[in-house]
């Protein structure tokens, strides 16, 4: 029998964009996002493992402007993914499902992704400068 | 009376008995990944802002509590990474070839990151 092709649901373009939509689609580009940080995980673990001069270079690349420029992007993509996670697990208990809730969540993890990441550097920064 | 045979009665139709599995384990590794993810980014955090040097990295991870909770955190990032993914690329792509090629690195990628990263974890922790 031959396969029929199935009618996709029409897609984000269809739709006028809702804070509850675009956090969501945040979710997921963030997600993506993150394997590349993940990759350089691996990354970063292999040259440590390889010895102190192969580590040079992971430190060499994360010290660099692009580096600098990817871990900004990731550490708030990690604190925006884990925000929004934390979200989607209450969720899945059945809390927080009301309109205004969702709204009211929504708005706070966007205001504590933004909190932690600045935070981190912040601190960060304080540390290192008056070290 | 249905001349269908039950396979042709199902097929297409749903189910594989497998969805629930997906759904659980990405719940259970996120549930994993909140304290996990915490630990990680103020480790490095204090790694870095104390000197970012290759022996205070090494010291760090030479502890078994380090070396242990990085294993799981590096496992349960990379069964959360692939089992995302998966439904990014199941979306999104509908060219077949491209995406079981898709499919497929994406497996292969996840398990190869997570064996190089994991026998890192161990080699750092047992060579210092």
């Amino acid at each position: 029998m031959a396969l029929r092709e199935r009618p996709l649901s029409p897609h984000l373009q269809v739709y006028r964009p809702q804070l509850t939509s675009v956090l969501s689609i945040f979710h997921r580009l963030t997600g993506v996002f993150l394997a590349s940080g993940a990759a350089m995980l691996v990354c970063w673990l292999l040259t440590a493992a390889a010895g102190p001069k192969y580590y040079a270079w992971s430190e060499w690349f994360l010290t660099s402007w692009l580096g600098y420029a990817l871990l900004a992007a990731w550490s708030y993509s990690l604190f925006y993914h884990l925000c929004n996670g934390i979200r989607h697990l209450f969720w899945d208990a059945g809390l927080g499902f009301s309109l205004r809730a969702t709204y009211a969540s929504g708005v706070l993890m966007v205001l504590a992704s933004f909190g932690l990441t600045g935070l981190s550097w912040g601190l960060g920064l304080l540390f290192y400068c008056t070290r | 009376m249905r001349i269908q045979t039950p396979l042709a009665r199902v097929r297409y139709l749903g189910s594989a008995k497998e969805g629930a599995d997906h759904w659980w384990w990405q719940r259970l590794t996120a549930i994993l990944l909140v304290p996990l993810t915490l630990w990680f980014v103020a480790s490095i955090w204090w790694i870095t802002v104390s000197g970012a040097s290759y022996e205070a990295f090494q010291d760090w991870l030479s502890g078994p509590v380090a070396a242990i909770l990085m294993l799981l955190f590096v496992g349960a990032l990379f069964y959360h990474l692939k089992l995302g993914l998966q439904v990014v690329i199941e979306d999104y792509v509908h060219y077949k070839p491209l995406k079981w090629a898709l499919l497929i690195s994406l497996n292969l990628g996840c398990l190869i990151g997570a064996l190089a990263a994991l026998y890192s974890v161990v080699a750092v922790a047992l060579g210092g």
